[in-house]
């Protein structure tokens, strides 16, 4: 087997799948995509609902559609691909460890890297849940995998903690296979998932949601019985007199993604305290140079089509890395949380960029704003560099906004560019 | 009487909140939201449908399920019958991406597909 590549690309994914292609399309000979799982496409393929495709192609795709458009793509370009093959290990230096049942421990080189693992779900353990340990309490993107890829059904009766999208969406799903989902609690004052989600998942479904409401305590021995549903208050504490059993056998839990970084750490790559993910350029390119990263491993992305969209920018960039062995860039600028913004991604920007293309930005509010609000990326001075109009700001949503290739003189003079969300 | 109802567009991500007047099931007029909403809004009033997404069984594939989904928006109404339609289809691999698996479901004319291709798999 082949041990030098130009690109090797970990995870397939849609932001693998773009990096693969887009490095191929940016003429990287050798590319290699090396995926765990038995075939390509990553958590697509488990998210059967409509719902993907909407920004790039206009159109409203099941998950295993759009994920299968870029595969055929992919093998179209003759990108090659390890499959049922764990990543162990990556150094700064760009080698690959990995391990497959049939070709033993690999050791690979490459001349860039982009890091495309996705994220994984919160667990129970992450959100100290109290009460027995009986079986019966899963996360929903587990349950989504068994119900939707393997075919068994987890339960009978369910409730769902956290109205992430994910929950909602295997609100509906359950519903649609015959069970009974019992409610969905949410600890926040808000919907933490899309508002199209809590109409066609569980409005449609008549699914209750409740609000700052929160498992108290599971209840069960051997299997889930019930659970304790509390109302709390501003500060999480339970409320006395609002202790609620509901009887169910399954407890599915959607309390949010981490990013799946335990690789690039070991490579080096510094991340974000805030989304998680390393901290990154305008091209994808993490602290150590040649090692890209695109997807759910830099932030918790809702919409996919972002997600193939940063798998191509980090795919071009380590395409020209590969080819160069490094990456030619002008000054580079911070790019700063401010007024109810809680990140900025990319973290900074190479002020010569735009003369080549837009940049986009993206970024979440710290609290929403059910109005119409301005979003302005402003240089150090308070001077606009560029503005956008919304309907609102969730914080739920990521809000995209692109720096046009017209603004380049403004960017020339600015030192920092802070991003601000604020009521018109 | 001409009222306000307001209805939530779920044709995007943007979930817009729309306040339409109507009177019964007759749309006068909507407020907010851009020309797809309204399509939406009308349709929500008059004949509610939902893409519908789920799995069929598959024999001799990697998996041992396909996932399919609804051309085009399904009636709200029958999507309970749908799903259980749904339940009986075996189909076997190899399955090929928009092969369709239940034609005209229901009677409605819409054709349930598959969403991806299963390959087969020696037993
Ligand atoms: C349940 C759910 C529902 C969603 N619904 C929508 C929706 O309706 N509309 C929409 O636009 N978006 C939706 N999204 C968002 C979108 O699908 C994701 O943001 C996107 O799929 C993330 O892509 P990714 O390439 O970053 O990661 P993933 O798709 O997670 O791919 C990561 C891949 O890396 C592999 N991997 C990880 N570690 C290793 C390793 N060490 N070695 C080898 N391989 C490894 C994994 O096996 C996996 O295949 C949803 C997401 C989820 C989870
Ligand atoms: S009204 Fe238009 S913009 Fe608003 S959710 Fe519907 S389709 Fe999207």
């Amino acid at each position: 087997m082949k041990t030098n590549y130009d690109v090797i690309v970990i995870g397939s994914g849609p932001g693998g799948l773009a990096a693969a292609i887009a490095a191929k399309e940016n003429g990287a000979d050798d590319v290699l995509i090396i995926e765990r799982d038995v075939e390509l496409g990553g958590i697509l393929l488990q998210c059967i609902h409509n719902g993907f495709g909407l920004q790039l192609f206009n159109e409203d795709m099941p998950g295993p559609t759009y994920a299968q458009y870029y595969i055929d793509k992919v093998k179209a370009h003759g990108v090659e691909t390890l499959m049922d093959t764990m990543v162990l290990d990556i150094s700064p230096q760009r080698e690959i460890f990995a391990i497959n049942k049939d070709l033993g421990y690999l050791d690979l080189q490459a001349k860039a890297i982009v890091l495309a693992m996705g994220c994984r779900e919160r667990t129970r353990a992450q959100i100290m849940l109290p009460g027995a340990r009986p079986a019966g309490v899963y996360t929903a993107g587990t349950a989504q995998r068994f119900v939707n890829v393997e075919g068994h059904m987890p339960g009978n009766k369910f409730v769902i903690l956290g109205s992430g999208d994910i929950g909602m969406i295997m609100a509906r799903r359950l519903t649609i296979e015959g069970a009974q989902v019992e409610r969905v609690l949410e600890i926040m004052p808000y919907l933490t998932g899309l508002t199209r989600n809590y109409v066609q998942c569980l409005l449609d479904y008549g699914i209750t949601l409740q609000k700052h409401r929160t498992v108290n305590r599971i209840i069960g021995r051997d299997r889930v019985e019930a659970i304790e549903a509390v109302t709390v208050d501003e500060k999480w504490q339970p409320v006395p007199g609002t202790k609620e059993i509901i009887p169910c056998d399954t407890l599915l839990l959607s309390v949010g993604l981490i990013p799946e970084n335990e690789l690039s750490k070991k490579a080096g790559v510094l991340l974000d305290p805030i989304t998680n993910g390393p901290y990154v350029d305008d091209r994808f390119m993490t602290n150590v140079p040649g090692i890209f990263a695109a997807g759910n491993v830099v932030q918790v992305y809702d919409l996919v089509d972002w997600v193939t969209e940063a798998g191509s920018t980090a795919g071009k960039g380590a395409a020209q890395f590969a080819l160069a062995e490094k990456l030619e860039t002008g000054e580079e600028i911070p790019l700063k949380a401010g007024e109810n913004i809680r990140y900025v991604v990319p973290h900074k920007l190479d002020k010569n960029h735009l003369a080549e293309e837009q940049v986009r930005l993206q970024m979440r509010a710290i609290t929403p704003m059910e109005e119409r609000v301005l979003v302005t990326v402003e240089d150090q001075n308070g001077e606009v560099v560029t503005k956008k109009g919304e309907p609102y700001a969730r914080p739920g949503e990521i809000i995209t906004l692109a720096i046009q290739p017209k603004a380049y003189e403004a960017v020339q003079r600015a030192t920092s560019l802070t991003v601000n969300v604020r009521k018109r | 009487m001409a009222e306000i109802s307001e209805i939530i567009c779920v044709t995007c991500p943007k979930g817009c909140t729309l306040r339409v007047k109507h009177e019964g099931k007759q749309v006068l007029e909507v407020l907010d939201g851009c020309k797809r909403g309204e399509e939406y809004a009308i349709c929500e009033l008059q004949d509610p449908r939902r893409m519908v997404a789920s799995t069929v069984r598959v024999d001799g594939g990697l998996h041992p399920l396909v996932p399919v989904y609804t051309k085009k928006a399904f009636p709200k109404h029958l999507i309970p019958d749908l799903a259980r339609a749904l339940r009986n289809v075996e189909i076997p691999a190899p399955v090929k991406i928009n092969q369709v698996v239940l034609p005209n479901a229901l009677g409605t004319g819409i054709d349930v597909v598959a969403s991806r291709d299963m390959p087969k798999v020696a037993a």
